[in-house]
């Protein structure tokens, strides 16, 4: 059943790769001992949870740039939204599944929580606000810009703007989220320690599940009529209206789509990390992902996973081996992908094993 | 590639075209016999008149052409109708019932007024069946786009149309890779997929060679009739081939109408082309 | 022997110099009797000598001391002690001085001689600020003595008008019902805060009801000047922030607004702007005046040469790609960043701000205008203009034009567009280093300078409409005047983040901006 979502696309690879390096690290933590050869610490488990929830986001990301042609330079705040959704869950578990007040209410003397930590206290609500407020949130906005129009560079610093003002606005004690320590210190979830072993493994195994369900969901809407559609608005909206197709409407539900899936992915980071702060709004984050999908490879699905497992991956090699280079390293693969390699690794290797042409000038010039 | 399948599937166009009728709009009120009212339409650009109290009526079912030096205001009239623009006075009426000017693109389009550009914009990441696909009539919500799939008729209808633009070898090629005067053809295939009441082409004919250019003279008077058609174009043999009406456009209004020959023999329309000749443009008038 | 010879000649040297006090006059004041001081400073008055001022500014703060081991006076000044007859310092442990003791009544005597002096003096400034200082300080009845004398000889109107004021307000603390109504109305036009203080004062203790009425009606008009006042300082930090924004985005209106260039950069540029000048200042540690004159040419040059090396290399590549454009000119920005954390390491920088930026115009009590921020919108209005003057008036400027309007067709009309583009990366990208002269004297310098202007600058440029350079003035005063009104009202993070939300609103109503461009070219 699942072959025949796979049988035409490179995607079945890499999921396929994807699912083997899964199985065999979630083996080699639970059964060899810890002072084996083999034996996968828990550090590399969470590594690798920490790409996929990566993947996941880049995903989102190629959905409303690749296909779409929105550059959302602010896609981390909805990652971020869906942590916090997250993170107000699990700051408030206690043991046996029972609730407390969070730490940071302790710091500025908050008897009661505000009225929007309502749900907080409940996994299946707060499974329900981890889509519904992400997706709010870019459904309001979409509304309003895409509606009147706004396009191209504009509508990238907009959504650069928004990420910011929520980062600002997370930053303030106030509001209700613990300032710009954010919410920390979690100890269980569903009444599981959260730092066990087996929850460590599970959660893996969570992540790769919704990875992979929500390639082939979005596998399944470009290869739709409606995923024509959307490819034609990135090479001639204004030429899509005249068709008669609402290109406002297409918009607002792909990009309302593409925000809850980034809150997915940020709501399985965060118990994972153990940590969500105002950082994760930071524009900067937001551009990062778009340089993975753009070194994956753009309007492909799999080549925003390849992107997102690769530049991750560097980044921690950096990261040990010469901690204050990395934003050289960044900085200089923003410019030579831009430059050099338009369609991504996934462009590269397509070129070289194909003999049809795959560059052509329009769809570069996005 | 493309040798002649223009000329061989002429007989099968017209035929085809018997039947091929602009789907029926409920909204469309056309009992006067008039389909398009534009009366006293102003549209400027800063202080660039480019539409000035424009008035023109397109009965149904009419072949009508519009001819207009450079900058007359052809391609702005159609941005009116077509909602992309917003005159600063007038009315714009489809039919009875349907003020064009309070709708927007895409429900003008829905309303069934199909607009060819005079620079063909086909969508070029996608193959020229998809092309045909995405343009087909029908509900074009995102809830129904999104659950669409593709039946034995309407599969039916878009091999009637590659056919009929003779692209039928190219259906799975990326339309990026088409000809100019291809693209024109497929864009004009989109048109007739949209099933349209009123046809706005601008300049069909650009870049199409003497037999292309028969062949769309044909297809265009075929169509008339059922549909109405509204021809902008700068080829005075294609003009001559195809209208009944002519519609001289000049400074944003109408300087003339009439048939042919009555507009060629017009002093001022004349006038405005002599002056305009020396610019070097391929204008035959006598 | 010689030596003491020498000594006892320098003595008498020394002694000679200081005949305006002589030796017994200084024994008498340090070990005399109250009465006698006073007899003695009496004498001292009489003579009138302006070079013993000194001293009674000294005797009267508690700060002139008697060293009997040399039997000479010392005015004690920050922790050291000064020979009052050589002014040379002394070094000798501090119990070996002894104050000089004084009484009220001494204390007024020489009081009021300064103050005679200080109004008799020469010089205007000095008068009107010694007039101006008494204002809710007359203590005696024979400084109002000395007042009532001057006033008969002043001259200067100001001078008068404030000792009046002074005299007025010195007799509202004793007056009668009908004295006091007209001593309040020749008090209307003060503003000083002791007499609003007095004011409130007045209304609110037990008197009679029509001075009272009268106080509360002054009290309210002092408000409402008062908020009007505030109000004012409000606008010139507004204009003055909207200055900075203007200065930051106005290279952007260039780079982006006519060349249609992202430049996620511009940031950096200013950023580099501002470590130039912070380079000129370390070169010429001595003169940090004329390293800033000379950093706002330097500036332009290095960011300039920045900007184009950047055009030429990345840019250039990527015309027509705006998306890409972004990303490529992102990850610049990334890299000098980090290339400044690297070389200039991640803290900030000291910048020197000359002395004749520092300090602030008092235009009266309620309002002070600080001098750099006039410096700042100075700087800003005069660029603003030259650049208005280039576009407008230069061929660089009409060939700009032509290229961001149709580049095919300036390119057939033998317009090199290569070379101004390149040219005009260059002049937007040198102005971004202006902005960041400018910036170094208001904000802190370090790597992160860019970061925090990038987005207000863009917002700015969209805000008053891309290509529009009036635009972008109008829309950067806006802004700036916007926030600073806020920030009472909502706290400064807040007014930042509602300006942020209210210009994405609005750019969803005119995406065009302020002042769009109109025309067939950018509808399609």
């Amino acid at each position: 059943m699942l072959t025949k979502y796979f049988n035409q696309d490179n995607g079945r690879y890499v999921l396929f790769c994807l699912t083997l390096l899964v199985i065999y690290l979630v083996m080699a933590n639970l059964f060899f001992p810890t002072n084996s050869l083999f034996y996968v610490g828990n550090q590399t488990i969470i590594l690798v949870s920490k790409y996929l929830c990566y993947a996941l986001l880049a995903l989102s990301v190629d959905l409303v740039w690749g296909y779409l042609g929105i550059l959302s330079l602010g896609h981390g705040a909805f990652f971020a939204l869906g942590g916090y959704m997250m993170g107000m869950y699990l700051s408030v578990q206690g043991e046996n599944g029972s609730t407390t007040l969070p730490e940071f209410a302790s710091f500025i003397n908050w008897q009661n929580l505000p009225w929007y930590w309502m749900g907080a206290d409940n996994f299946l609500s707060t499974l329900l606000l981890v889509m519904l407020i992400p997706g709010l949130v870019a459904f309001i906005f979409g509304y309003m810009t895409f509606r009147s129009r706004v396009s191209g560079v504009y509508l990238s610093i907009i959504t650069q703007a928004l990420t910011f003002a929520l980062m600002l606005a997370f930053q303030r004690n106030e509001m209700g989220f613990g300032g710009d320590n954010g919410l920390t210190n979690f100890k269980y979830l569903l009444g599981f320690s959260i730092t066990s072993n087996g929850m460590r493994v599970m959660l893996l195994l969570i992540t790769l599940i919704v990875v992979v369900i929500s390639y082939l969901i979005c596998y399944q809407l470009i290869k739709s009529k409606l995923g024509k559609v959307i490819i034609a608005i990135r090479d001639a909206e204004a030429r899509v209206r005249f068709v008669g197709y609402r290109v406002e409407n297409v918009k607002l539900a792909v990009f309302t789509f593409s925000a809850v899936l980034a809150g997915i992915a940020g709501a399985l980071y965060v118990p994972q990390v153990g940590i969500i702060t105002p950082i994760e709004f930071l524009p900067l984050n937001s551009i990062e992902i778009v340089v993975w999908v753009a070194v994956g490879g753009r309007a492909t699905l799999y080549g925003a996973i390849v992107g997102a497992f690769l530049v991750n991956y560097c980044k921690s090699l950096f990261t040990v081996w010469f901690p204050d280079e990395w934003l050289f390293a960044l900085g200089l693969l923003f410019v030579l992908v831009t430059l050099f390699l338009p369609k991504g690794i996934v462009g590269l290797l397509k070129l070289t094993h194909s003999k049809k042409p795959q560059l052509k000038p329009q769809e570069a010039s996005l | 590639m493309n040798k002649n399948p223009l000329k061989q599937n002429l007989k099968s166009a017209s035929s085809f075209l018997k039947d091929y009728e602009a789907s029926p709009q409920p909204d469309l009120d056309t009992t006067k016999g008039i389909i398009l009212y534009l009366e006293g339409i102003n549209v400027s650009f800063d202080s660039f008149k480019a539409i000035n109290e424009l008035n023109l009526y397109i009965k149904q079912g009419e072949l009508r052409c519009i001819i207009g030096p450079n900058g007359a205001g052809k391609t702005t009239m159609m941005d009116v109708i077509t909602g992309k623009t917003k005159p600063q006075s007038g009315t714009a009426w489809f039919g009875q019932k349907l003020n064009l000017l309070t709708m927007d693109e895409p429900q003008i389009a829905q309303a069934g007024i199909g607009r060819k550009f005079q620079k063909p914009t086909v969508f070029e990441a996608l193959t020229v069946n998809d092309n045909l696909m995405i343009a087909n009539a029908g509900k074009k919500t995102v809830w129904h786009t999104l659950r669409h799939q593709v039946n034995q008729i309407e599969q039916e209808q878009i091999e009637e149309i590659l056919l009929l633009i003779g692209l039928m070898e190219m259906r799975n090629e990326s339309a990026a890779i088409l000809s100019h005067g291809q693209k024109q053809w497929l864009e004009l295939g989109m048109l007739l997929m949209q099933k349209p009441q009123l046809l706005l082409v601008d300049e069909p004919v650009a870049g199409m060679t003497t037999q292309e250019m028969d062949k769309t003279a044909e297809l265009l008077n075929s169509l008339a009739g059922k549909h109405t058609l509204v021809v902008v174009e700068h080829d005075m043999d294609f003009v001559r081939q195809i209208a009944k009406t002519v519609s001289v456009l000049h400074q944003g209004s109408i300087l003339a109408e009439g048939n042919m020959e009555q507009v060629q023999n017009n002093p001022k329309v004349i006038e405005v082309y002599l002056g305009q000749s020396t610019t070097g443009r391929n204008v035959n008038v006598a | 022997m010689r030596r003491m010879i020498l000594i006892c000649l320098l003595w008498m040297i020394t002694n000679l110099a200081t005949a305006a006090l002589p030796d017994q006059f200084a024994q008498r004041l340090a070990k005399g009797s109250l009465t006698e001081k006073q007899q003695l400073i009496n004498e001292m008055i009489k003579e009138n000598d302006a070079s013993i001022q000194p001293l009674f500014t000294a005797l009267v703060e508690g700060n002139l001391y008697w060293l009997d081991t040399n039997s000479t006076l010392a005015i004690k000044q920050d922790n050291q002690f000064i020979n009052w007859s050589n002014k040379q310092v002394i070094d000798l442990p501090k119990n070996q001085f002894k104050r000089i003791t004084i009484n009220n009544n001494i204390r007024q005597l020489v009081a009021q001689y300064q103050l005679q002096i200080k109004l008799s003096s020469n010089t205007i400034p000095t008068r009107r600020n010694a007039a101006k200082a008494l204002f809710g300080h007359i203590q005696s009845p024979s400084q109002i003595n000395i007042i009532v004398e001057r006033l008969a000889l002043e001259q200067d109107s100001e001078v008068k008008q404030r000792l009046l004021e002074a005299l007025a307000f010195a007799k509202l603390e004793n007056c009668q019902q009908n004295e006091c109504l007209v001593l309040l109305t020749q008090l209307s036009n003060v503003t000083n805060p002791i007499f609003v203080q007095k004011l409130q004062q007045m209304t609110s203790i037990e008197g009679s009801q029509i001075v009272k009425e009268k106080a509360q009606s002054l009290l309210d008009k002092l408000t409402q000047k008062k908020a009007m006042y505030e109000k004012t300082e409000q606008v010139y930090f507004g204009i003055s922030l909207g200055a900075v924004l203007v200065l930051a985005a106005i290279g952007l209106a260039i780079t982006f607004g006519v060349m249609g260039v992202i430049n996620m950069a511009h940031g950096e540029l200013i950023m580099i702007g501002a470590y130039t000048t912070y380079v000129m200042q370390q070169l010429l540690p001595n003169y940090p005046g004329i390293a800033l004159i000379l950093s706002v040419p330097a500036a332009f040059l290095v960011c300039g040469a920045v900007g184009m090396l950047i055009e030429i290399s990345v840019i250039r590549y990527l015309y027509g790609r705006p998306l890409e454009t972004l990303l490529a000119t992102f990850g610049i920005s990334l890299l000098l960043q980090q290339l400044f954390r690297t070389l200039f390491s991640p803290l900030n920088k000291a910048i020197i701000t000359p002395s004749w930026m520092q300090g602030s115009i008092q235009v009266n009590d309620f309002l002070s205008l600080t001098i750099n921020r006039l410096y700042v919108i100075g700087f800003s209005l005069t660029i603003f203009i030259v650049l208005l003057l280039i576009m407008k008036k230069t061929s660089l400027g009409l060939n700009v034009r032509a290229i961001s309007m149709n580049p095919l067709m300036a390119r057939c009309l033998g317009v090199k567009a290569s070379w101004v583009n390149a040219l005009t990366f260059g002049l937007g990208s040198g102005i971004a280093g202006l902005a960041g002269v400018a910036l170094s004297q208001i904000t802190n310098v370090g790597p992160n300078l860019g970061q925090n202007y990038i987005i207000d600058s863009f917002m700015v440029v969209v805000f008053g409409g891309v290509g529009n350079l009036w635009g972008t003035l109008i829309a950067g005063l806006t802004l700036g005047l916007a926030n600073k009104f806020l920030e009472p009202i909502t706290g400064a993070m807040l007014a930042k983040i509602m300006v942020l939300i209210s210009l994405v609103l609005f750019i969803q109503k005119r995406p065009r901006g302020l002042f769009p461009q109109r025309g067939r070219a950018v509808e399609g």
